[in-house]
């Protein structure tokens, strides 16, 4: 048995999904061995991830530098806790996410399997060089390899509304990485002389407040991941692609990217302090505000399942810049959970959405009235999803939202509490009346409400159903887990 | 048998090194220490051999007559052009000046040739492509000329090959004008033979031609008005004798003709009207070798005049940098970039690209800083890289699809998958996607634009990226997103098209992640320009 070094397994991490992408390249038109081949992949990737994991919750912060790609500017690899959760999320739900495809593109009669599940282990794969990424060059490097490679995804169906679908996802994504990010990136290391991430910051004595604010403002709209007002049109852009894609990857992988990096940056390069001491954060916390009740108030008008469901990423993508925004532990704790607890939320929702897809061929709300007698499992496991997400016990997604008031208040901004409760009304009356029109209105069409019987059920293929039901089970044992979670996240709040 | 001899001049200090001057030829000397052998000889004549080489084969290749000796003799000339360049670059990356006098005729009045980081990496990106290119040619020329053009097509592209090598290392000015006409003349030879394909290639060639050689007439003009006041040729020496005659009208007039000639041939806005028709009309392999290495090479020149011969005080004097390299480079990016986005023509959008991409190599020089002109060393390299490689990839769609206007190249990705992955490598690295040289190259002009605070700048230079990103995207969308045309059979070009082209993306990429080779040979190329002592770091 060759003993693991972190060495080995930060590059086991990028070399496991590269492999995996030729791999199945090479499977060609064999779909038993195309989808064996995925299985692995996400298997071994997480098995990776974790070996990380208790070691990094016991403290541990492996390091490798791979090579200089510039003098003085290494490809460089940290694990610390942050990086750690959301890798674990993203390489655990894909697995997940593997199954559901397989289930979902085997009954939508999609083309083009090959390079589908090509681009998945790249993008999971770019999301984990993130978690992991000791610098800011070494994270925007990845960020754009995500960006890149979620296009042919998102493009997939080749349709002239998937072509401006993924227009529009590559045009915000590469405009402001390429026009905020980077010169915020190159700013950082002309004024410090390092893009090194570094516990408690490096900015506070380089900058004035005023470049600092400017800095700032470069990074929270230059990471578009985060869908921050007005960056947000592509994330419903990305839409077009098939659920699956979604799924994995604009409810957990990329969007999840986007907030990770906004928390990453405020506390490893400004510094929770730094950024409360010099009062950076104020029109951050309108704006998040602001995107997080607006997105709210457009998902209402949607009705589109998965338009609907985007617009809710949007809102709740901003708790998390919210929470940063508050620039206390516990709004950046809060944030930290609203990573976890909402990715599995939100991807049991999507799932939901590919379900009524491929069992009935629905897309659109007005069109579930009375389909939850037809899949009753589908629709409560939406149900359970549902209130996660708006943060109700005992579901995980009360967590987050908990805390979040909480640091509103240390903030001394207990105004700020409203905010989230209009949002939490808000998410009541764009997500429940699916539950409503499934289980008690009349489908289209006829009178009553078709009594309900077992020979009457017809829900997804089981490869769609099996991830549904067992992300809803999720987040009911996410409720439980959070210490966990806050155990991983506290050593760097200290 | 000429006995020459190599000097190493060390730049800090100036002062002249002889090292290991083979006097005698010894016939068998490879088992006596005293008598230097065959290697020994070959060692210190390298300079000269760089360009004789190519230079000697090229006529062979039309008196031989035939097909094949010509690829043969064609590969051999630039793959050992390839492996001098390599070696010479060695001896001089700590910052250290090869000269080499020519028939052991001692500089200033024999030819000079001189070898130091700058020019050293120019050679490094010509020897390089050409290699590639020679690969490239045998199928890619089958295809597109008749068989009995082929021999003419070797012999004009060697000589088109060791004029470049020649105009590169060369410490001679006037010599410079003789190599410079000798790859012209080829050139136009060159472009020429797209007629076959299309009659519009002798247009662009005549076009190219008039433009070309009013530029060369230019430069030996002011040539000729530098020899009159100074009465020398050589370059270390007229920049030695320069600085005494600032302020003369004549030195200024020379200065704007020298200057102008090598604008033309370097495709400096508005002077660019020849390329965008000659790129397009040219043979496929043509394409890539001049897009990669012609306007480098009289980028190199110019920058050679600059900073070694007339010095940077007397261009900050004659306020070349601020009121004409750096708006005239802003220009070209910009103009360059917009009229790329609304071409129908993939060759047109990656020529008209080719003008924005001079325009990035002017502005890093007019932000006069060190890294200004590390970026634009830098990027003549890069881009070298990225060009060559997305030329030679359309010509691959050109061999099998028969044209790459955009209508021709639908569904392309799925007809002709390797080839267009290697396309969207070179796109990706045009764009300045990070892990690409295109990234490194963007990386130093904004790091210098940030030294100098032009915040306008920066805006610039992101802006017309993401303009490369529209107009590359607009080829991939058409090449994956659309339909191949009925009737056209799934098939790759030949490994021969292959090979080249993905060893330049694999280039692209391995030099994007691993710049540190680079950026230290433009650095020490940079300071050497500059007269900064030491190599980088």
């Amino acid at each position: 048995m060759i003993s693991m070094s972190f060495d080995l397994a930060i590059a086991l991490s990028l070399i496991i999904p590269v492999v995996g992408t030729i791999l199945i390249g090479m499977s060609g038109d064999r779909p038993n061995q195309r989808e064996t081949v995925t299985l692995l992949t996400a298997i071994s990737l997480f098995a990776v991830t974790l070996w990380l994991l208790p070691q990094v919750a016991a403290g541990a912060r492996p390091e490798v530098s791979f090579f200089e790609v510039l003098p003085g500017m290494p490809l460089k690899f940290v694990i610390e806790p942050l990086g750690m959760l959301f890798a674990t999320i993203a390489s655990g739900l894909w697995i997940v996410n593997s199954i559901y495809a397989i289930g979902y593109m085997r009954n939508t009669g999609e083309v083009n399997h090959t390079r589908f599940f090509m681009c998945f282990p790249i993008s999971i794969g770019a999301a984990l060089g993130m978690a992991y990424a000791g610098n800011l060059f070494t994270l925007f490097i990845f960020y754009e390899v995500l960006t890149l490679s979620t296009y042919p995804l998102v493009a997939h169906r080749e349709t002239e509304e998937a072509k401006k679908g993924a227009r529009i996802y590559l045009g915000v994504l590469l405009t402001t990485s390429i026009g905020l990010l980077l010169p915020a990136i190159i700013a950082t290391y002309m004024l410090t002389g390092t893009t090194d991430f570094t516990a408690g910051g490096i900015l506070a004595d380089h900058v004035s407040p005023t470049t600092a604010t400017i800095l700032l403002a470069l990074f929270m709209f230059g990471i578009g991941k985060a869908a921050l007002m007005p960056f947000h049109k592509w994330l419903p852009s990305a839409m077009v692609a098939p659920t699956p894609v979604s799924s994995v990857l604009h409810a957990v992988a990329v969007v999840k990217a986007g907030v990770f990096s906004v928390l990453k940056i405020g506390i490893y390069i400004f510094g929770i302090d730094y950024l409360a001491d010099a009062d950076l954060t104020f029109w951050l916390q309108a704006v998040s505000a602001f995107t997080l009740v607006t997105a709210s108030i457009i998902a209402l008008t949607k009705d589109n399942l998965k338009a609907r469901l985007a617009y809710s990423t949007i809102s709740q993508l901003a708790y998390v810049v919210f929470g940063l925004s508050l620039a206390t532990a516990a709004g950046f704790m809060g944030g930290s959970l609203q990573i976890a607890m909402h990715a599995v939320g939100k991807i049991t929702l999507f799932y939901f959405a590919g379900a009524i897809y491929v069992a009935h061929h629905k897309t659109e709300v007005s069109q579930l009235n009375g389909l939850g007698r037809k899949m009753p499992l589908s629709f409560i496991a939406y149900t359970i999803g549902a209130l996660s997400i708006i943060g109700l016990p005992p579901f995980g997604g009360a967590w987050p939202k908990f805390v979040l008031m909480e640091g509103a208040v240390d903030a001394g901004q207990p105004l700020l509490i409203a905010v989230l409760i209009i949002s939490s009304l808000l998410n009541i009356a764009y997500l429940l009346p699916i539950t409503v029109r499934g289980f008690f209105l009349k489908p289209d069409g006829e009178d009553t409400p078709a009594p309900f019987s077992w020979d009457g059920v017809k829900e997804a293929p089981f490869m769609v159903l099996a991830p549904l039901c067992f992300t809803a089970f999720l987040c009911f044992v996410m409720f439980f887990a959070v210490d966990a979670v806050e155990g991983l996240i506290a050593p760097i709040l200290n | 048998m000429a006995s020459p001899e190599i000097i190493l001049a060390a730049a800090e200090a100036g002062h002249i090194v002889t090292a290991a001057a083979g006097t005698h030829v010894g016939t068998h000397g490879a088992t006596h220490h005293e008598a230097p052998g065959l290697l020994d000889i070959i060692r210190n004549n390298l300079p000269a051999l760089q360009v004789l080489v190519p230079l000697t084969l090229a006529p062979l290749i039309t008196l031989l007559n035939n097909r094949n000796l010509s690829w043969l003799l064609a590969m051999v000339g630039t793959s050992v052009s390839l492996l001098i360049a390599v070696v010479l670059t060695t001896q001089v990356l700590d910052g250290s000046v090869i000269s080499y006098a020519l028939g052991n005729w001692a500089p200033p009045l024999g030819i000079e040739l001189r070898v130091d980081a700058a020019n050293a990496l120019v050679l490094l990106i010509v020897a390089a492509i050409g290699t590639c290119a020679a690969i490239y040619a045998r199928p890619s020329v089958d295809k597109e000329l008749g068989m009995t053009e082929q021999p003419l097509f070797y012999t004009a592209f060697l000589l088109c090959f060791s004029g470049l090598l020649g105009v590169t290392i060369t410490g001679d000015a006037f010599n410079l004008f003789v190599f410079l006409e000798i790859s012209s003349l080829s050139t136009y030879a060159l472009v020429a033979m797209g007629a076959k394909q299309d009659r519009r290639a002798l247009n662009a060639a005549y076009n190219y031609l008039i433009l070309g050689t009013v530029g060369a007439t230019f430069y030996v003009i002011g040539l000729g008005l530098a020899y009159m006041m100074t009465g020398t040729l050589n370059m270390a020496d007229l920049a030695q004798r320069l600085p005494d005659l600032m302020g003369s009208g004549t030195l200024w007039v020379a200065f704007g003709f020298i200057t102008i000639g090598l604008a033309t041939k370097l495709a400096m806005f508005p002077l660019h009207f020849w390329l965008p028709n000659a790129y397009t009309y040219a043979p496929s392999v043509v394409t890539g070798f001049l897009a990669a290495t012609a306007t480098k090479v009289a980028v190199y020149a110019l920058i050679r005049f600059i900073f070694t011969v007339f010095g940077a005080d007397f261009a900050v004097e004659a306020q070349l940098f601020g009121k004409v390299l750096l708006p005239l480079g802003l220009i070209g990016i910009i103009a360059g970039s917009l009229v790329a986005i609304w071409q129908v023509n993939a060759k047109r959008i990656l020529a008209f690209s080719s003008v924005a991409q001079i325009g990035y190599m002017l502005v890093g020089l007019g932000l006069m800083s060190l890294t200004g002109l590390t970026a634009t060393m830098l990027h003549m390299f890069n881009h070298a890289l990225m060009k060559g490689a997305l030329f030679f990839a359309l010509g691959a769609v050109m061999w099998k699809l028969g044209g790459v206007t955009l209508d021709k190249m639908r569904g392309a990705g799925k007809l002709m998958p390797w080839t267009m992955a290697a396309f969207v490598g070179g796109g990706l690295s045009l764009v300045g996607v990070p892990t690409t040289v295109g990234f490194i190259s963007k990386w130093y002009l904004l790091n210098a634009a940030f030294e100098r605070e032009w915040y306008w700048l920066i805006a610039i230079l992101l802006i017309t990226s993401l303009m490369a990103a529209v107009y590359m995207w607009r080829v991939f969308e058409v090449a994956y997103l659309r339909p191949a045309p009925e009737g056209v059979q799934k098939g790759e070009a030949p490994l021969l098209l292959l090979i080249p082209t993905w060893a330049l993306v694999l280039a692209n990429f391995w030099f994007g992640l691993n710049a540190t080779t680079t950026v230290n040979l433009a650095e020490t190329a940079a300071r050497g320009l500059l007269g900064l002592t030491g190599g980088a770091n």
